[in-house]
């Protein structure tokens, strides 16, 4: 089951590819770069499935107490703060080649604005590391685990706040419309490459978490 | 008085009385959000525009890093003591040492505010008494938001090693959206301007202090592991 999901999961990455860079068509204002949206899109609504299911786990970690809710909190939290980091430097990079097109630039400037969702998804990406260095400094695995989803329950129900602070503080600091890296009116071989990529992302997230699920079991086990 | 809000008076009056007699918290937090106040100073230069235009935002850095020290103690004597156990022991709903200790934490909070508002006040000329009750409902309100998260991460991270150094790195991202509210509807009132204009930041305060005290209140309890 473990291997087929593997396998379904690299299959759909080849196809995400393909429908990336063949299929999906030059996007008009923003030219080739734009593709790298194949990347970013499903890369942050991955991570937001990977806190979801913190969220979950962690809930259900403190009702049940069963050492699997936690293992499980814990890898989705580990994926969800790296496909958080693939957002945040893809996006830097799509950034840096839209909004400063033109400018000339040294090669440590253009990486970073404070953009609405770049911040959101920065603090958003802290609030995690976070909790991925309090699991590694707690040994008790029962206290660890305990914490670990108070600090997971309190990340995630933080999640629309931070949202709206962060857009209400960008339209406070900068009135002008900055044309970012948005996806233009989807047109339908652009939204169907995206799709594509969201479901083999999805799938690769799968197949990781079956698998360090299973790796934090067996650790657990050993260390018994 | 119900048994709950008795419990939580016990907690708010014993912290509080400690805090009266050893007298070691306050005065620290003070003398530090002063010497802050004079490392913005240095740190910026001797331009009085610039610090006046950032004004709102030095005063809530140093809100939130006083609270990193202040909220960060909130269970040490607990701890240091040997009354961690005793935490546990405490009949009935958990929740209400939390209460407590976030009430005292307030409390505390909010002198330390006080004393450091009025000394901008006379470093940078200020008129702090038309805008008193705005003011005073902003400061509230971000004061429960730094508090509200702040006690429940100091409860976890009493019994971690490297507390110190886990606390602030939990802690302050959390913060961020209450930093960002607080600063803007302080900017709003100082500059004497409407209230009406920071209506969604301070209704955004209001909902994030309610969602975290009841994310609190909920938790605590697992926190303490009964």
């Amino acid at each position: 089951m473990r291997r087929a999901l593997g396998w379904l999961a690299a299959l759909g990455l080849v196809a995400g590819l393909g429908a990336a860079f063949a299929y999906a068509p030059r996007e008009v204002v923003q030219g080739n770069v734009q593709r790298v949206m194949y990347l970013h899109v499903p890369a942050i609504l991955t991570a937001y499935l990977a806190f979801a299911l913190t969220l979950v786990a962690s809930v259900a970690y403190l009702a049940t107490r069963r050492a699997g809710w936690d293992r499980m909190a814990a890898s989705a939290a580990e994926l969800g703060v790296l496909f958080t980091g693939l957002t945040i430097l893809s996006g830097s990079i799509w950034g840096r080649a839209t909004w400063f097109k033109g400018q000339a630039l040294s090669w440590t400037q253009g990486w970073w604005t404070w953009d609405a969702r770049l911040t959101s998804t920065a603090v958003l990406f802290l609030v995690y590391v976070g909790y991925l260095l309090l699991r590694a400094m707690v040994e008790d695995r029962e206290a660890r685990g305990r914490f670990a989803a108070v600090v997971g329950i309190v990340g995630a129900a933080n999640i629309p706040i931070v949202h709206f602070s962060v857009k209400w503080w960008r339209a406070l600091h900068q009135p002008s419309t900055l044309l970012g890296p948005e996806p233009s009116p989807i047109a339908p071989p652009i939204r169907l490459a995206l799709l594509v990529n969201v479901v083999a992302f999805v799938l690769l997230f799968a197949y990781f978490l079956v698998r360090r699920v299973e790796i934090a079991r067996v650790e657990d086990e050993a260390l018994d | 008085m119900t048994a709950y809000a008795r419990r939580v008076s016990l907690v708010l009056w014993k912290d509080l009385l400690t805090e009266r007699r050893s007298k070691e918290s306050l005065n620290a937090l003070l003398f530090f959000a002063l010497l802050l106040l004079f490392l913005f100073q240095f740190a910026l230069g001797p331009d009085r525009e610039r610090l006046q235009a950032v004004l709102p935002g030095l005063l809530w850095l140093g809100f939130v890093l006083a609270g990193l020290l202040g909220f960060g103690r909130s269970f040490v004597a607990e701890r240091d003591n040997d009354c961690w156990e005793g935490l546990r022991l405490v009949p009935g709903d958990k929740s209400a040492i939390y209460l407590g200790k976030l009430l005292g934490n307030v409390a505390v909070m909010g002198v330390v505010e006080l004393a450091v508002l009025l000394l901008f006040g006379v470093f940078f000329n200020l008129d702090l008494w038309a805008p008193l009750l705005p003011l005073a409902a902003v400061l509230a309100l971000g004061t429960v938001g730094v508090a509200s998260v702040g006690t429940l991460f100091a409860a976890i991270t009493a019994t971690v090693r490297a507390r110190e150094l886990l606390f602030p790195v939990l802690l302050l991202p959390a913060q961020v959206p209450v930093l960002l509210a607080a600063v803007a509807a302080t900017e709003v009132v100082l500059a004497g301007r409407p209230v009406g204009e920071a209506a969604h930041w301070l209704k955004l305060l209001a909902a994030a202090d309610l969602v975290y005290v009841t994310v609190g209140l909920l938790t605590f309890e697992f926190v303490l592991d009964t």
